[in-house]
């Protein structure tokens, strides 16, 4: 069953490398729902995020795909229950619509929106939260003549995860045979082997 | 002039020396111990051939007659060998030609390490002359690639180009080094191997547990069936394989890339596995109990139909890549790591046994296919000549010492069902990409890469045609490469197929060839065409004796088709001997 899950494929901070994960899932015909890059908590060494609706088959064996790129040091894959993801929206409506209806306002309330820019003919709204709050005041605010709509990809917190710290220290000593006992998926919920 | 000797001894003595990119390039090779390099010089890679001019006395450089045959030949020679195949090329088309030979290299876990040059660093992304963006063409079929446009880091990433390419699981690397970077004069610190790299890791570890798993599994088995690949071979494990399959007693098989790790007459070996392979190992793929895989990967020719593979076995499988376990068939237990380390881990824990019923069922299935087919193709009275009989004499002849390199279609198949060989590495051929023209650049590279072995390129009236080109490679450097064209003036696997699953409606496979011999003439190559039965066993001695290079063109059967037979769609046991059955 395809359900969404999100990748985060921690990487070397190298040219190109968006492409060679890029072309893996095109390869397959998976269409990215979301994709965010960002630096990591450690220096040099980055994070991407991707959002994939598939099945779990398809995913796991992707992800090992993924950590075979040489410059891909690890790839995590979870379902939505498993982390604490955000995004963001910015929405933008004319001044005056805002002024005269409550409804409006209400609404604006009701999700926590904060106005970034006020300005005589028009406001920008931000609001964080996730795909459908954002979708469902979308969908309010196109009845109110709604301006410019721009919505982030989404970054997320794996909840059971130490980070990779550790690991990269592992893996940047030079003597192979220390390497840790870690060549699963880092996902505990599945041991992939079964009598 | 600058030489590498200086280089070594200034940079002993001081921090650093100032050299060329170039120069570094060439420090790189010599200290990686590359004797072979096959190439084509252009504009954009001059400063490299320039630097290589001093040192064409310790790199011995082949100049080929287009990249695809650079890029075959460096197949050819790794594959034999086991070392690194490195070729160089310019930039714009030298690069894009190598793009087949790269898919190739990456399918078949080839080690490669390409050099390309490229336009001005200041130029990149200008459309420049014979300027191609190649890292992002070759992204998909590199292991990895990388793009140099300062000298400095020429000697870095030379060296996790060969890590890289070489270890784990093998692969081709290609490496685009900006005209500016080979030109540019740096501080030079010499060469180090690089034996990490952070972010890579070759091989898993390997798990106790996985391995004492397998091995119970295999120790309560009443029909335990080995089926191996190229793994062993990459792994170098062909020793491992053959002491843990005579413990265990295990009926073995092997992929058309396996072949050789083990040899063909082995009492243990049941042939080969695939669409066309052996009717036995196909069929009782589906009987075994345990299915033991050993450095292969399920490829859809070897499995057929998925959903009909083998679903009555616990499937054990041994490899070196984590993202081959489950990727077609998920398996029981995965044994990760190199099999060269896993193999006598098992062999250790296994119960010394023989499965005599179990055998035999080969047997029956063995002796079905030879009345039915085998004999006929291999010992046939009367009619034209069949491509099996003309490999059976090869190998009363050779004796199954010979290396035998392979191009793409119906001879391939034969060949690799009939050869005899009795060493490891003596089987080349495009396995997972089924690149037509492999034949005859892969065997002037292997007869570099294993000068004392007799190489016989064996190639169809098609594939022949597509990189003939290389008879000038053969006439400038004459390697003793013996060429074996059998003509059956058909493109014959597709008029095979259009035969049996579109009405016999030969849509554009009626090929018309030029006399192969003149041509081979032409290049100084000797040659002689043949199409009788009584005149084959000389002309074949002929040539395997000759002196040099030698085409024998001998005229086959027009319409014969391979079998056994896996139709497409269909389970390995439902594996045909015959057309009618189809």
């Amino acid at each position: 069953m395809k359900q969404e899950f999100t990748l985060t494929i921690y990487t070397e901070n190298q040219v190109g490398l968006i492409n060679k994960i890029a072309i893996l899932f095109s390869r397959r015909k998976i269409s990215l729902e979301s994709l965010n890059t960002s630096p990591s908590e450690i220096e040099n060494i980055y994070r991407f995020t991707i959002v994939v609706k598939e099945t779990e088959v398809v995913v796991k064996n992707l992800v090992r795909q993924l950590e075979k790129i040489v410059d891909v040091f690890k790839v995590f894959y979870n379902t939505n229950e498993e982390i604490i993801w955000q995004q963001i929206a910015l929405y933008k409506l004319a001044t005056d619509v805002i002024m005269k209806e409550v409804k409006v306002e209400r609404l604006l309330r009701e999700y926590e929106a904060n106005a970034v820019v006020i300005r005589n003919d028009y406001t920008v709204f931000e609001v964080t939260g996730q795909d459908n709050e954002i979708n469902n005041l979308l969908k309010e605010l196109d009845q109110y003549g709604l301006i410019e709509f721009v919505k982030s990809s989404r970054i997320a917190i794996i909840k059971s995860s130490d980070g990779i710290h550790q690991q990269v220290l592992d893996m940047e000593k030079n003597d192979p045979t220390k390497l840790p006992i870690n060549n699963e998926f880092l996902n505990l919920k599945s041991m992939i082997f079964e009598m | 002039m600058e030489t590498i000797e200086n280089l070594k001894n200034e940079v002993k003595e001081n921090s650093g020396v100032k050299t060329s990119g170039s120069l570094a390039v060439i420090d790189a090779l010599l200290s990686e111990k590359v004797a072979t390099i096959f190439g084509y010089p252009g504009g954009a890679i001059m400063p490299i051939y320039d630097a290589l001019y001093d040192y064409q006395n310790n790199l011995n450089h082949i100049l080929v007659r287009h990249e695809q045959g650079a890029i075959h030949a460096a197949q050819g020679y790794a594959r034999v060998s086991g070392k690194t195949g490195v070729v160089f090329a310019t930039s714009g088309p030298g690069a894009t030609n190598l793009v087949t030979g790269l898919a190739d290299a990456m399918i078949d876990s080839t080690p490669l390490v390409c050099i390309t040059g490229q336009v001005f660093a200041h130029l990149l992304g200008t459309d420049a002359f014979q300027e191609t963006d190649i890292i992002n063409i070759t992204t998909p079929i590199t292991k990895w690639n990388y793009q140099i446009t300062d000298a400095t880091e020429i000697p870095e990433i030379l060296a996790k180009a060969f890590f890289i390419a070489k270890t784990g699981r093998p692969g081709p690397v290609l490496i685009d080094i900006t005209k500016n970077a080979q030109l540019q004069i740096f501080d030079y610190k010499g060469y180090r191997p690089c034996i990490h790299v952070r972010s890579y890791r070759a091989e898993p570890i390997i798990r106790n547990e996985y391995i004492e798993k397998a091995a119970s599994l295999i120790n309560q088995a009443k029909k335990p069936f080995v089926i191996f690949g190229q793994g062993v071979l990459l792994g170098n494990a062909e020793k491992e394989l053959i002491e843990f399959i005579e413990k265990g007693g295990f009926p073995t098989a092997w992929t058309i890339l396996g072949m050789s790790a083990i040899p063909t007459d082995h009492p243990l070996g049941v042939g080969m596995l695939g669409m066309h392979g052996n009717y036995a190992p196909n069929f009782l793929t589906n009987e075994c109990d345990v299915l033991i895989a050993i450095g292969m990967r399920f490829d859809d020719r070897v499995t057929g139909r998925l959903d009909k593979y083998a679903k009555q076995a616990k499937i054990i499988h041994l490899d070196i890549d984590p993202s081959e376990i489950d990727k077609n068939v998920p398996v029981t237990v995965p044994v990760w790591g190199n099999c060269k380390q896993t193999i006598p881990l098992l062999t250790a824990l296994i119960e010394e046994k023989k499965h005599p019923e179990w055998f035999n069922e080969f047997e029956i299935r063995k002796d079905k296919e030879f009345n039915t087919l085998i004999n006929k193709e291999l010992y046939p009275s009367e009619g034209e000549l069949t491509m099996g009989e003309v490999l059976q004499v090869l190998n009363e002849l050779t004796n199954g010492d010979a290396v035998i390199v392979t191009d793409v279609g119906q001879h391939q198949m034969v060949a690799c069902r009939y050869a005899k060989q009795n060493n490891s590495r003596s089987n080349i051929t495009s396995g997972g990409l089924g690149t037509m023209g492999y034949a005859l650049p892969a065997a002037i590279g292997a007869k570099f890469g294993a000068p004392e072995k007799q190489v016989v390129a064996i190639m169809g009236d098609g594939g022949a045609q597509m990189n003939i080109q290389e008879f000038g490679t053969i006439m400038q450097y004459n390697p003793n490469v013996k060429i074996l064209i059998l003509n059956n003036r058909f493109l014959g696997m597709v008029r095979q197929w259009q035969e049996l699953f579109h009405e016999k409606r030969y849509s554009f496979t009626d090929i018309q060839s030029p006399d192969f011999v003149q041509v081979a003439k032409g290049y100084g190559i000797d040659g002689k065409q043949i199409s009788k039965r009584e005149e084959l066993r000389s002309s074949l001695k002929q040539m395997l004796d000759h002196s040099s290079s030698f085409v024998l063109e001998v005229a086959v059967a027009q319409e014969d088709n391979v079998f056994p037979m896996v139709p497409q769609g269909k389970g390995v046991a439902e594996i045909v001997l015959t057309k009618e059955e189809i």
